[in-house]
C-alpha cells in the first residue's frame, strides 16, 4: 500500500483525503469503512421519527406545536412519490383550516419541522435550531403560528399549509438527504407569500445545519437575515441575494439589527 | 396515430410525445407521471413503433408545443437542414442500423449534430441496447478548449469536486490538493458553494485563481452558484473562468431554476468579455439531469429521457467547455435502482456526444436510491468505453457538502488503467514536470521536489 505524506491534511476537512492507495484502487481499510458509512446512511433514511422529544423541547420554548400528515400512507410510497408529500392529508388540511379560523389575527412567519430524508438529521437539531432562532422573532416582534410537525414531508409541504395559516412567510426545517459522513444534517427554507404551485427559485435555503456543519447561531442569523428581507422586499428566492455578509469563521454571535 | 401490431396484439399510439414515453425503458419517473407503458410487451411494441418514424416527422410534430415553449422555438429556428440531409431520408430504425455501421465514421458522425434534433436523438436511444450506446457515442468526437485540450480520443478529463459543506477554505484547499496529487482537475476544479453570498463566492474564485496561477497549472476553475450571481461576480472583478448554470429541457423548468436563454447569453458573453481563456474561449459549464422537469412541474406530459435530450439543444446555444449529466443525484423517484442509473448515464453520454456536446456524467448515486459501489463500477467502465469527455474526481468518492457519492480520484485511476485513457495534454505534461506523475502518465513515488507537497507540508505546519 503507497501512504500519502499529506494525510494530516485532514486537521482541515472530513473529506476522504489523504487515503492512500493500492495500485489504483483504494486501501482495503478504505473500502469497508466506506461501506460501513454507506449502510449506517442507508439506515438513517428507514428509521421511523419519535417526535415526542421535539415536542417536548419546542413547548419548553413557549412554542405551540401541531402535529400534521402529508398526503402520503407510508415510507415506501413518499420515496416513491414526492407529488404526495408537498400536499396535505384530507386531515391535516382541516386542522389547518381550524386553528386559522381560531386565530385572531395572521402570523408573520410559520415554522414547519419535517421528517424529509433524514429522522436523525430533525431529532439532533430542531430544537437547538428553534431555541436560537426565537432570540431573533422576539427581537423583531415578529408573530408565530404554531410550529408544525410533519411527518413524510417535502419542503413544498410548506405551502400549502402557510397558505391555510394565511403567513407572510413559511420556514420549513427538514431532514437532508443524509451523506456518508453527515447522515444528521438538517435544511432550512424559507419562502415569502406560500401557496400552492410555488417554485424552488422563490426559496432561499440554508444547509447543513449540525453540530459539525454550520452552527445553530449562524442558521438563525441567516434565517432571520432573509426573513426580515423577505418582509421588507416582498420576495424570496433567487432575487434575495444572500447579502448577509456574515462571516462564518471567527465570529461568535452576530447582531441582526445593524 | 402511430400503429403496430405485436405478438398477435395491436398497438396504437396517439401522439410522437406519447410513443416516445411508452417506448422508453422502464424508470420510475415515467410511472410516478403516469406516462410510462402499462406492460413489458407495451413497451416493446412502442419500440417497434418508433422505429419506423421517419426522422423527418420530428421536424413537424413537436413533443413540446412551439407556442408555449422557447426550447421547442430554438430547436426547430436552429435546425440545420444541410447537416440532416446525410440521413433525412431515414427511419429512427435506420438511423440505428446506419449508426452502428461501418459506413457512419467518426468524421460523418460528428458532422451530422447540428442537423439532428434531441427529439430524434432521445428515440434513438430508446431501441438501442447499452452496448450500442457506447459504440455509437463513441464516434461523435467532440474537442472543447479553455486553458488545456478537452476531449480528444482515447482521453478522459476529471472535474475536481472539492467541496467542504461551510466552504471553508483550508478544508477546500486540503482536497484540492489531495485532487491534484492523484492526477485529477484537467476538466475544471468546481466548487459547489453551500453559500450564495457573492463574497463567499468571490473570495472561492479568488482562492481557486491563487492556487492555479502558484502552481501555474493548465485548467480552469468555477464556483458553480446562480448565473445571476457569476454574472455579478463579473461585473465585481473577481476572477471567473467558467460560467456555470443547471439548466433543463423546457421554458417552464428552466424559469424553476430562474434562469432564462437571456441570462446564459449574458453570462457567456461576460465571461468572454473578461478573455480569461488561453487556448480557446468555450467558457460555460452546464448540468442536468433526468427527471427535472418532473419535478418542477414542467415537463408537459413527456418523457423524462426526451427531455433530458432537450436540455443539451439549450447547452449547444452557447458552445460550452463541459457538460455534465448528474444522473444518480435526483432520487429514486426518477430513477429507482442502479440499473436504471446506469441506462440513463448511458442514454444521456451518447444523446449528449450526438447532439455535438462535450458530455461529462456524475456517476453517482444518493443514500435512498438502490444503488451501491458496484452499480457504479459498471456505469464507469462503460462510460469509459464509450469515451466519456469527463467524470467527477471527489476524494473517497463521498461529497460531505452535497451528500451524494459520486466517483473518486481512485475511481479515475481505475478506469485509466483499465482503459487506458490519458489527461488532456497540457495537464498531463504539467503533472509529469512537477513529479505528481512519471512520462507514462502513472503517479509517481513522492518525491521531495514536489512543489504541492511542499505547500501542503507549509499548510499542515
Amino acid at each position: 500500500m503507497t501512504t500519502d505524506p499529506w494525510a494530516n491534511l485532514r486537521q482541515f476537512t472530513d473529506a476522504r483525503i489523504g487515503l492512500g492507495r493500492s495500485g489504483a484502487a483504494m486501501p482495503t481499510r478504505e473500502v469497508l469503512n466506506f461501506a460501513l458509512s454507506h449502510a449506517m446512511a442507508r439506515d438513517a433514511v428507514t428509521t421511523p421519527l419519535d417526535w415526542a422529544p421535539i415536542e417536548q423541547g419546542l413547548q419548553a420554548l413557549g412554542l405551540e406545536t401541531l402535529r400534521i400528515n402529508s398526503a402520503t400512507h407510508d415510507r415506501s410510497e413518499y420515496l416513491r412519490r414526492p407529488d404526495l408529500g408537498r400536499r396535505l392529508s384530507p386531515e391535516a388540511r382541516e386542522a389547518l383550516q381550524r386553528a386559522s379560523e381560531e386565530a385572531s389575527s395572521k402570523p408573520d412567519l410559520v415554522v414547519l419541522v419535517g421528517d424529509g430524508l433524514s429522522s436523525m438529521g430533525v431529532a439532533a437539531n430542531v430544537v437547538p435550531m428553534m431555541s436560537a432562532f426565537l432570540d431573533h422573532v422576539r427581537h423583531a416582534g415578529w408573530q408565530l403560528g404554531p410550529v408544525l410537525l410533519a411527518d413524510d414531508a417535502r419542503v413544498a409541504l410548506g405551502d400549502e399549509a402557510g397558505e391555510i395559516l394565511g403567513a407572510k412567510a413559511v420556514l420549513v426545517l427538514i431532514g437532508e438527504r443524509p451523506g456518508l459522513s453527515s447522515p444528521d444534517s438538517l435544511g432550512a427554507y424559507l419562502t415569502f407569500a406560500p401557496r400552492v404551485g410555488r417554485k424552488d427559485a422563490d426559496r432561499n435555503c440554508i444547509s447543513n445545519i449540525r453540530q459539525r456543519g454550520l452552527s445553530y447561531d449562524e442558521a438563525a442569523f441567516k434565517a432571520a437575515w432573509l426573513l426580515r428581507e423577505a418582509l421588507r422586499r416582498g420576495l424570496s428566492g433567487v432575487n434575495l441575494k444572500d447579502e448577509s455578509q456574515f462571516q462564518i469563521e471567527g465570529q461568535k454571535r452576530p447582531e441582526l439589527i445593524r | 396515430m402511430y400503429r403496430v401490431q405485436a405478438g398477435g396484439t395491436s398497438y396504437a399510439f396517439s401522439t410522437l410525445k406519447e410513443l416516445l414515453a411508452k417506448a422508453t425503458p422502464p424508470r420510475s419517473g415515467d410511472v410516478l407521471a403516469g406516462i410510462a407503458a402499462t406492460s413489458a410487451a407495451e413497451n416493446v411494441a412502442a419500440k417497434m413503433a418508433l422505429a419506423d418514424v421517419p426522422l423527418k416527422q420530428f421536424l413537424t410534430e413537436a413533443v413540446v408545443p412551439y407556442e408555449v415553449d422557447d426550447v421547442t422555438r430554438l430547436i426547430i429556428d436552429t435546425h440545420d437542414a444541410a447537416a440532416f440531409a446525410p440521413v433525412a431520408h431515414m427511419t429512427v430504425g435506420e438511423f440505428r442500423d446506419w449508426l452502428l455501421s461501418e459506413k457512419a465514421t467518426p468524421e460523418s458522425v460528428s458532422a451530422l449534430a447540428p442537423g439532428l434534433t434531441p427529439e430524434m436523438v432521445a428515440a434513438v436511444s430508446k431501441i438501442m441496447r447499452n452496448q450500442d450506446l457506447v459504440l455509437g457515442a463513441r464516434k461523435a468526437h467532440v474537442i472543447t478548449k479553455f486553458r488545456n485540450t478537452i476531449g480528444l480520443p482515447g482521453h478522459m478529463s476529471v472535474r475536481l469536486q472539492p467541496n467542504h459543506p461551510t466552504d471553508d477554505k483550508k478544508g477546500i484547499a486540503a482536497s484540492i490538493v489531495d485532487g491534484l496529487m492523484y492526477g485529477c482537475g484537467d476538466a475544471v476544479i468546481g466548487i459547489n458553494p453551500a453559500s450564495d453570498n457573492i463574497t463567499a463566492i468571490t473570495d472561492l474564485l479568488q482562492m481557486m485563481d491563487d492556487i492555479i496561477g502558484r502552481f501555474e497549472i493548465p485548467t480552469q476553475s468555477c464556483v458553480l452558484t446562480h448565473v445571476t450571481t457569476t454574472i455579478d461576480a463579473i461585473g465585481k472583478g473577481a476572477p471567473v473562468d467558467l460560467v456555470f448554470q443547471s439548466i433543463g429541457g423546457t421554458e417552464a423548468v428552466n424559469a424553476s431554476f430562474g434562469v432564462t436563454l437571456a441570462h446564459l447569453k449574458e453570462g457567456r458573453e461576460a465571461a468572454l468579455s473578461i478573455k480569461r481563456g488561453t487556448v480557446g474561449n468555450n467558457c460555460m459549464y452546464f448540468e442536468t439531469g433526468q427527471g427535472s422537469a418532473l419535478s418542477a412541474d414542467a415537463h408537459h406530459g413527456a418523457d423524462q429521457q426526451t427531455l433530458e435530450a432537450r436540455a443539451y439543444a439549450v447547452a449547444r446555444q452557447f458552445k460550452p467547455l463541459l457538460v455534465n449529466t448528474v444522473v444518480g443525484f435526483i432520487g429514486p423517484e426518477y430513477l429507482y435502482n442502479g440499473k436504471e442509473i446506469i441506462r440513463a448515464g448511458l442514454e444521456d453520454h451518447f444523446c449528449g456526444k450526438l447532439l455535438g456536446l462535450p458530455m461529462g456524467c456524475d456517476v453517482c448515486y444518493t443514500n435512498h436510491a438502490e444503488a451501491d459501489q458496484d452499480d457504479m463500477d459498471i456505469l464507469l467502465m462503460m462510460l469509459g468505453a464509450a469515451g466519456v469527455t469527463f467524470i467527477m474526481g471527489i476524494p473517497g468518492a463521498d461529497d460531505i457538502m452535497l451528500n451524494y457519492q459520486s466517483t473518486s480520484f481512485h475511481d479515475a485511476l481505475y478506469v485509466r488503467e483499465a482503459l487506458g485513457l490519458k489527461r488532456a495534454p497540457e495537464f498531463e505534461a504539467w503533472l509529469s514536470r512537477i513529479g505528481v506523475t512519471d512520462t507514462t502518465g502513472h503517479l509517481a513515488p513522492h518525491g521531495p521536489g514536489n512543489p504541492l507537497l511542499t505547500h501542503a507540508q507549509g499548510m499542515a505546519a
